[in-house]
């Protein structure tokens, strides 16, 4: 039986992995469809730090490969639902030779069930559609939602980009290096962006900003031809002439197979804190699904470390009273036994 | 089996000419998820029971034939069958369904 199932081998799971397996735990990551989760679509990370530049597929991979190297299992499969808290069973007493009075968790996916006595729900966002009609049957045909996939293929051709946030503004400056010219259409006149990636957007001639807009209709029979773009304030209507459009307004998350045991916010996050904790004792979450404000590469693989702390302990009991929670997190601890080093003493007495 | 490089010169062969469906993998270097399907789409060509083949489109090394297709968004998966295009996908999709265009 693993000690620890994580949901999503994204950053935040793999870091949590990484955690748990150094401290010793067995670990099982059951990822969807492959290791990295969003950050494989990005050419050029270059604000992790102590890490200048690194493509997204190759900190992907690096990362990936260190929790395999720590012994991390990774399996693929569809999380459907997570029993909390019930007897382990015969079968699954037999098998792991525990009693089976002893309470643990059991994941499901639509092949498998995975015993388990933590569980780290890491699931990511994926991105969000505009919920336009023609948007999903012009996927592929004009539509898209990864600039450095399919940049190249509108070489010279004219392009638009939606979004306000970072990756708009970075799609549209990609872009503007291939295409005749882009259009960045933004339901607002201010940026979310980091304010020195909106400072280049305005020093390339072939960027058009388009503000407080939205895109009413994608318009094109076996590929996108135009797009219909409201004014929010005026109401006022216009036709964009474009070959292509990247669709970079953020994220939608899904952890509808950990509700209602699980809470889950309004728009589909987990909630909990910066202790990652869940309303569910033993159950934690980390990374761009849990309710936060600020969701970049390093905010995820601090998620995981933090994650990771309390399944991780070698003291965590194997049933977690779900009446008290486990002890908070403790990023710096010296153990029980440890003695303060000559050196220490030194220090303190001049202090002194 | 080892799934075949396409080029302009053996596609009409491998692809167009196959008595069997030909699941073609149309992908680049510069795409993360291009690079994260690849291996499922190996997976896959290795389970085939000879009832299907699986090949590449380099889009970089041939740009003709990303063309020919109106490759606009890759990774694409394209099934041909007796010559024309009877199943095709788009983005980074799991091994069952990509299982799942093969089957006829």
């Amino acid at each position: 039986m693993y000690d620890i199932v994580i949901v999503g081998a994204g950053t935040a799971g793999l870091s949590a992995a990484i955690y748990a397996l150094r401290a010793g735990r067995k670990v099982l990551l059951l990822e969807q469809l492959s290791y990295g989760g969003q950050i494989i679509n990005t050419p050029e990370v270059e604000n992790y730090p102590g890490i200048k530049k690194i493509s997204g597929f190759e900190f992907a991979t690096g990362l990936y490969e260190q929790a395999k190297d720590l012994g991390a299992v990774v399996e693929y499969g569809k999380v459907v639902s997570l029993e909390n808290d019930i007897p382990a069973g015969d079968e699954i007493a037999a098998a792991e030779g525990i009693s089976p009075d002893a309470v643990i968790k059991v994941v499901h996916t639509t092949k498998k069930a995975y015993p388990c006595k933590a569980v780290i729900i890491a699931t990511g966002a994926k991105n969000r559609p505009l919920g336009l009609p023609d948007e999903e049957r012009l996927t592929g045909a004009g539509v898209s939602y990864c600039a450095t996939c399919d940049g190249a293929f509108y070489r010279k051709k004219p392009v638009a980009v939606n979004g306000g946030g970072n990756t708009a503004i970075e799609d549209a400056l990609f872009l503007s290096n291939y295409c005749s010219k882009v259009t960045l259409i933004h339901r607002r006149d201010t940026f979310r962006a980091d304010a020195a990636e909106v400072e280049k957007l305005k020093s390339r001639d072939n960027i058009e900003l388009v503000l407080n807009s939205t895109i009413t209709s994608i318009i094109g029979e076996d590929r996108v031809k135009q797009l219909e773009v409201t004014d929010k304030n005026t109401g006022e209507k216009r036709l964009i002439d474009v070959d292509g459009l990247f669709i970079a307004i953020g994220q939608i998350p899904d952890n509808s197979a950990f509700s209602p045991l699980v809470e889950i916010d309004a728009a589909g996050y987990v909630v909990a804190g910066e202790d990652c904790k869940t309303n569910v004792a033993g159950i934690f979450v980390a990374g761009d699904c849990r309710t936060k404000t600020v969701r970049q590469l390093t905010t995820a693989a601090s998620d995981g470390a933090i994650a990771a702390q309390d399944p991780a302990k070698t003291e965590t009991p194997f049933t977690i009273d779900s009446g008290v929670p486990p002890a908070g997190v403790r990023m710096c601890r010296l153990s029980p036994s440890s003695t303060p080093s000559a050196r220490m003493l030194k220090l303190l007495s001049m202090l002194r | 089996m080892t799934p075949i490089v396409l080029t302009a010169d053996n596609f009409e062969q491998e692809v167009l000419k196959s008595e069997v469906p030909v699941l073609v993998d149309f992908w680049a270097s510069w795409c993360g998820p291009c690079k994260m399907l690849s291996p499922i789409v190996d997976v896959v060509a290795e389970g085939s029971d000879g009832s299907f083949k699986v090949a590449k489109v380099n889009v970089d090394d041939e740009p003709e034939l990303a063309e020919r297709y109106n490759i606009m968004s890759i990774p694409a998966l394209k099934v041909f069958k007796d010559g024309a295009i009877a199943k095709e996908s788009v983005g980074l999709i799991d091994q069952e369904q990509v299982e799942a265009l093969v089957k006829f």
